[in-house]
């Protein structure tokens, strides 16, 4: 025998549940905190999912035991549940789901995250997966116990049988596994439950440790997501061999209409421009297509403007719910959020949305932390590796008041920053789904969201330095000026001073100080009223007076009011400027109020009740 | 009108001051001279160097300014109504523990103040000894062939700081106006930085040796000692020379015996004693001696060029002999010249340098 017909006999195909079984790290199963936390999320995802879909707000209960040297991981939902017969596929085959086949947003893509976790289980501790399942409120649930047949990448169904379950639907997993629990840290059970219950805030997560204590991440919101729907491919982006594939397998008979209809974004009108760009006939059969046609139809797509593919394939959090999340579980001074326009890289449609959360009580010295999240779900592990994490790092933060110490990386400062990529299809760096490859077109889309939350935080610190000019100011004036007015009235053996005119110089106020001279029996009153701000003050100034008035100068309107006269001036006075008024009473009557100001703010006005 | 009635109109004159700018609307300010070294210059009415033109202004328009005018006045509150009105008074040390009370208007630490004791030295011209205001230490030691005068309060005493003291000499009292001079032998004064050298002379007989009167000024010197030096220059018209290390630290301590501080200008013309000179160790004494050295620091030559822009190192003099020092980077201290014999600096160093400077 030949030596490649004895190594012919050794060639034989690799189940995908062995080759997973030899590559575990690939679906995020490398380390025993790890194992725990891939695990808890998938079936997490799963359910959230499953919600979605059947328009059921989630309530999830999460649970952790320890068993002697194993770890128990229990997930329930009060989702849609799974039908008998597709239990045993849905947790025990890999690459078996409904949403690989779809343009649709999702959480899970290709089928492997719950198997790989059975999978993991029997590995570590060789007990098969527990699974309930109850799809209506007068229906039994299945109860199932399953295990991978690995060789074949098929269910192997341990014991299965009917049974009576409280709750009205829902499904509830129970895996057994090696792993190790840790809290405190952001790679954690309850690290990357928290970061969900950011970006699902209709979800309601109960989470209860090994040692009993319980967490629940309450919901912030009543209302779902918006639903996201499939769709076609959009041209942009499409590779050759798509189409050709697309153009060999179409039932359609005519080459427009084959268009019109694979593809989101193409029209009739559109779909003939190709056609007649391409030089190709509109009523031929695509089927029919040359290699050389096909490459003409390709860079006919590139050249034609096609518009954006339809938003609604795609389910964004939205700027209230972001604000909410973060608003949920950090304490802020400042929430900014932006949601970019769909845009679309290979085909797929995506669409960036960014929140920043910024003081309160997060730390100042140290550097930004960043939640990044794909179709909803977090990402925790290998941050370096991740588009987000290099779209943050190329902004030059210094330009909106944040500090990075070295010109360039993760900024320092009392912040949050939030990034959500919506996509029919993530693009990860591995199937562990850790990190978001760095596709320039997603790049482009952070970095312009990024910018833009930045803006309003800049916009946001800029105001709030005036403000705290303005408060400083008000510190000397509440605390500092009376107390020195105090003192001095002290030592001098004098009245306390009228701090009032420093108190409007100070300030910026507008001033307005009475001052009376009696002579004969009567008192000659003036009123100085004066600007101190930068800008012109327009108003009214009113003197109620119990008789009338004579001297009056500038004139100023009477209006009688039963009891006494209201004397009104319509001033306006400009920068830095002042008028005086004055009138003369009989002394007798000479007791007044205070001024009264009409048309102005109370805070810029001193030495005046203001209406 | 009595010291204390001065003192006191003046401090209410402060006071009066802010309240008529608080009537008349008038944001409430203080206006200083800003104390820099940019802003000193020299006086040729009494020869030294006093403040220049450029004035700080403390306003009540920042929190800052409004807190230290607010501490100024509580501060005055206390000189008038505690010490003056009371005939008492309080170390520098105690009125930052008395300022415990005040609230916001308490000091953070004792060189705030100290600063703004100084504050009010300069707004109403007076010392702090007129405000009852004294420091923690007393002045340094003297001895020399001088009979003196002390009024204390177990009365008037009599003191010769040769026969009547101790080895280690007479000690200057905070408040040098209470001594008089009565009656003295000597023809010079010698200022000395370090305890070692003032022992070395003395246990010489360097003091009697020449007539002179030494005083030890441990370092920087108070006010206290350079009062009783200038006191000493102007009364008894004695020439003063000044021996101290060779270093940039101890040109300072020169310079403020003969041309004022910079913290202190505002009393230059109470501290000063103009006609001091620098007897050493000079950095050409290295050299003509053959010092023993150590090497300048970093620090050492920053300060250095630091005095090269102090108008108060702008003469030919200290021109050639810091720049002759950062040529040799090397420094010498007054006890290097044990090195040579304990006699050596008795007989030949400081004969032969007053010699040269013609004080003998």
């Amino acid at each position: 025998m030949e030596i490649a017909e004895e190594l012919a006999k050794q060639q034989k195909a690799i189940s995908v549940a062995e080759f997973f079984e030899k590559n575990r790290q690939i679906l995020g199963f490398d380390s025993a905190p790890r194992a725990l936390i891939t695990c808890v999320k998938e079936a997490v995802d799963n359910s959230l999912d499953a919600c979605e879909d059947a328009g059921i707000l989630p309530d999830i209960f999460v649970q952790i035991k320890r068993n002697g040297d194993y770890y128990q991981v229990i997930v329930e939902d009060n989702g849609p549940g799974i039908v008998p017969e597709e239990i045993p596929r849905v947790f025990a085959k890999l690459l078996y789901g409904s949403r690989f086949h779809t343009l649709r947003q999702s959480r899970g893509q290709q089928g492997i995250g719950i198997s790989a976790g059975v999978l993991y289980s029997q590995l570590t501790s060789g007990k098969p997966t527990k699974v309930i399942s109850k799809i209506a409120p007068g229906r039994p649930a299945r109860y199932c116990e399953l295990t991978i047949n690995t060789a074949k990448n098929e269910p192997e169904i341990i014991k299965e049988e009917d049974m009576d379950w409280e709750r009205p639907r829902g499904t509830r997993v129970e895996l057994e596994m090696e792993g190790s629990y840790v809290r405190s840290r952001r790679q954690s059970v309850f690290g990357s439950l928290k970061s969900a219950a950011i970006v699902n805030p209709h979800a309601r997560i109960t989470l209860v440790e090994p040692e009993g204590n319980v967490e629940v991440f309450e919901r912030a919101t009543e209302s779902l997501p918006k639903k996201a729907y499939a769709i076609q491919p959009h041209p942009a982006g499409i590779e050759l061999g798509e189409l050709i594939k697309l153009l060999r397998y179409t039932d359609k008979k005519k080459l427009r209409v084959f268009l019109k209809e694979t593809f989101s974004s193409i029209g009739t009108i559109s779909a003939q421009e190709l056609c007649s760009r391409a030089g190709l006939d509109p009523e031929a059969s695509p089927t029919g297509l040359e290699h050389e046609e096909a490459k003409r139809l390709l860079s006919a797509f590139k050249q034609l403007k096609m518009k954006s593919p339809p938003v609604d394939c795609l389910s964004p959090i939205g700027e209230d719910l972001i604000k909410a999340g973060l608003e949920k579980e950090f304490r802020l001074d400042f929430i900014a959020t932006t949601v970019r326009p769909v845009s679309v890289y290979s085909g797929n449609p995506f669409l960036v949305e960014v929140g920043l959360g910024f003081g309160g009580e997060l730390e100042k010295e140290s550097r930004v932390e960043i939640l990044r999240f794909a179709n909803r779900v977090p990402l925790v592990y290998q941050q370096g590796a991740c588009a987000v994490t290099h779209a943050v790092e190329s902004v030059s933060w210094k330009n909106y008041s944040l500090s990075q110490p070295t010109g360039s990386g993760i900024p320092v400062g009392p912040a949050v920053l939030l990034v959500h990529i919506a996509s029919t299809n993530i693009p990860f760096t591995s199937e562990s789904k850790d990190a978001v490859a760095d596709v320039p077109e997603i790049l482009v889309e952070i970095d312009l969201g990024l910018k833009e939350v930045a803006r309003k935080l800049r916009r946001y610190l800029s105001r709030q330095s005036v403000l705290s000019e303005r408060r400083e100011k008000e510190e000397i004036i509440r605390k500092i000026l009376p107390k020195i007015a105090k003192k001095l009235s002290d030592i001098l053996d004098r009245e306390e001073p009228d701090i009032g005119p420093v108190v409007a110089k100070i300030m910026g106020n507008l001033l307005v100080f009475r001052r009376k001279v009696a002579q004969n029996g009567l008192t000659k009153v003036q009123i100085e009223v004066e600007n101190h701000s930068d800008l012109v003050r327009s108003f009214k100034l009113h003197e109620v007076l119990r008789q009338e008035a004579v001297a009056v100068s500038p004139a100023a309107k009477v209006i009688s009011l039963g009891d006494g006269y209201d004397y009104h001036w319509k001033l306006s006075i400009g920068p830095g400027e002042s008028t005086t008024l004055s009138y003369t009473v009989q002394t007798d009557d000479a007791a007044l109020g205070e001024p009264v100001v009409e048309g102005l703010d109370a805070e810029i006005v001193t030495g005046a009740r203001v209406i | 009108m009595e010291k204390t009635e001065i003192t006191q109109k003046k401090l209410e004159g402060l006071a009066s001051d802010l309240y008529s700018q608080f009537e008349k609307g008038i944001v409430p300010h203080i206006s200083l001279p800003s104390r820099t070294k940019a802003n000193i210059e020299y006086s040729s009415k009494d020869d030294v160097w006093i403040y220049g033109d450029q004035e700080t202004l403390r306003s009540v328009k920042t929190v800052r300014g409004a807190k230290t005018l607010l501490k100024t006045v509580y501060l005055s509150e206390l000189l008038i109504k505690e010490h003056l009105r009371n005939n008492r008074g309080s170390t520098l040390r105690e009125i930052y523990y008395i300022s415990e009370n005040w609230d916001i208007a308490k000091f953070h630490e004792q060189a705030e103040s100290d600063r703004l004791i100084e504050d009010l030295e300069i707004v109403t011209a007076l010392q702090r000894e007129d405000f009852h205001v004294r420091p923690e230490e007393d002045g340094a030691a003297v001895f020399g062939p001088l009979k003196l005068q002390e009024k204390t309060r177990r009365g008037e005493k009599d003191i010769h700081c040769q026969e009547d003291v101790g080895e280690a000499g007479y000690q200057i009292p905070f408040n040098v106006d209470n001594i008089k001079f009565q009656s003295h032998d000597a023809k010079m004064v010698m200022a000395i930085e370090t305890g070692g050298m003032y022992a070395r002379l003395i246990e010489n007989g360097f003091d009697e040796e020449q007539n002179a009167i030494l005083v030890h000024i441990k370092g920087q010197p108070a006010r206290s000692t350079r009062r009783f030096i200038k006191k000493l220059n102007v009364e008894l018209n004695l020439p003063v020379v000044v021996f101290t290390d060779g270093d940039p630290w101890s040109y300072r301590i020169f310079a403020s015996i003969a041309y004022g501080a910079i913290k202190s200008a505002h009393l230059s013309e109470h501290l000063v004693t103009p006609s001091a000179r620098f007897l050493g160790v000079q950095p050409s004494d290295i050299v003509d001696y053959n010092l023993s050295t150590d090497k300048l620091t970093d620090k050492d030559v920053q300060a250095l060029r630091a005095e090269l822009t102090d108008p108060r190192f702008n003469t030919p003099y200290w021109e050639k002999q810091i720049k002759l020092q950062m040529d040799l980077k090397k420094k010498a201290e007054q006890q290097a010249f044990a090195g040579k014999g304990l006699d050596f600096v008795t007989k030949k160093y400081l004969p032969e340098r007053l010699t040269e400077m013609g004080i003998i």
